[in-house]
């Protein structure tokens, strides 16, 4: 690699190609300017919790839920993007855990579950947790039973996932608000049981 | 294509570096970068197939020392110089330095002949194919047998999308491998289910 010109700064190559969109008077800027807003404010982990929770609360819910994901968040004012044309909702129970991930790029239902954390996204866990989901697990800090068994799920296609955890014991007769405040975005990816 | 980006079931890796408060950003480029992407949707510039596709052609060593949004801006940006929205010599200028872009595609292609129609509970194989351009099979489960559990709504069929060539919609299936088969004595334990396209599976 001799005589390669220094390469810019990440920062600076994105900034040259919003300065050379907003140069084409396409107001690339406020589109950005808000998107970023929508970004921190509205694809939070809050969204799936709330939809978690009235599946704990309601059966009729739950059902639909598990039937179609897409409409029963929607239910909730929760919107997917178009391309995002099938939500599948895996329930876990004592026996059975799920846990969800992306060996190829780093797709999640992220209007719902919140935007994919930082390790979701590395090469380790893209790499791991299909071979070796019950090691990736336990030093993930999730200690499964033996007999509990594991399914995971690769996100291959524009279908999106989310866990349904388990309700934890204790929780009976607790409002939706209250319910929806332990659930984590890691439950619902499926790195942790609540 | 066999890319640097087929990571699932390679063997080397350490521990995952998992906090419960990890952060999805870790500067505001990137959330700019992240918002960029959106806006070329928007404005009809690309497809998400196109999008993974420039992704997974950035040049090996590049793709594995980028963090995850230096990547997303890789395939964002070379598809824009590449459809002639910005040019690289314009950014470059403005940027002062180099911007390093995705290597050039290879040619996609569309469904497959006579796909069948499958049903849960039918076992399928994971065609042995060996395509250069996009393919949203994962390698670990080609020429594999699982179990089909469920039918999704029709796609774009990826490996047409990803290259500008006309293909009909087609489900994928949701098909659950065994570990056990995925890499013999070589795995945990579990059901690993995986989207998989009509076009990439057969009968047994």
């Amino acid at each position: 690699m001799k005589d390669e010109p220094p390469l810019a700064p990440a920062e600076r190559r994105v900034a040259a190609l919003e300065s050379a969109l907003e140069a084409r008077g396409l107001n690339a800027t406020s589109f950005v300017d808000a998107h970023v807003r929508t970004a921190e404010q509205n694809w939070m982990p809050q969204n799936g919790a709330r939809v978690v929770a009235k599946a704990w609360a309601d059966p009729a819910f739950r059902e639909r839920l598990l039937n179609n994901g897409k409409a029963a968040v929607a239910e909730l004012g929760l919107s997917m993007p178009a391309h995002h044309r099938h939500l599948v909702v895996l329930e876990n129970t004592a026996k059975l855990h799920n846990v969800i991930c992306c060996t190829q790029c780093s797709c999640t239902a992220y209007s719902v579950i919140g935007l994919p954390p930082d390790w979701y996204k590395d090469f380790e866990y893209r790499a791991r947790v299909v071979r070796e989901s019950r090691t990736v697990l336990r030093e993930m800090g999730l200690d499964l039973p033996a007999d509990v068994e594991i399914r995971v799920w690769d996100t291959s296609a524009d279908t999106r996932y989310m866990v349904l955890p388990l309700r934890p014991a204790g929780t009976e007769g607790w409002s939706e608000d209250k319910l929806a405040s332990i659930v984590t975005k890691d439950a619902m990816i499926g790195v942790a049981r609540l | 294509m066999d890319g640097m980006h087929d990571l699932g079931g390679k063997q080397g890796f350490g521990r995952v570096r998992h906090s419960a408060k990890a952060d999805v950003f870790h500067a505001e480029w990137e959330k700019r970068s992240n918002a960029l992407l959106a806006f070329a949707v928007k404005q009809a510039w690309l497809n998400m197939d196109e999008y993974r596709h420039a992704i997974e052609r950035m040049e090996p060593r590049h793709y594995l020392a980028a963090g995850y949004y230096e990547r997303q801006f890789t395939g964002l940006v070379t598809l824009l110089v590449e459809k002639g929205v910005v040019s690289r010599e314009e950014l470059e200028r403005i940027a002062g330095a180099a911007i390093p872009l995705s290597l050039p595609s290879a040619p996609g292609r569309s469904n497959a002949p006579g796909r069948a129609r499958f049903q849960p509970g039918d076992r399928v194989r994971v065609k042995e194919e060996f395509v250069p351009g996009h393919i949203r099979m994962p390698a670990y489960i080609r020429g594999k047998i699982g179990t089909v559990v469920a039918e999704s709504p029709a796609y774009p069929f990826p490996d047409a999308h990803a290259h500008g060539v006309r293909a009909e919609d087609e489900p994928t299936y949701d098909v659950a491998f065994r570990s056990e088969d995925l890499w013999p004595h070589g795995a945990d334990a579990a059901l690993v289910h995986v989207g998989v396209f009509q076009s990439y599976l057969e009968r047994t």
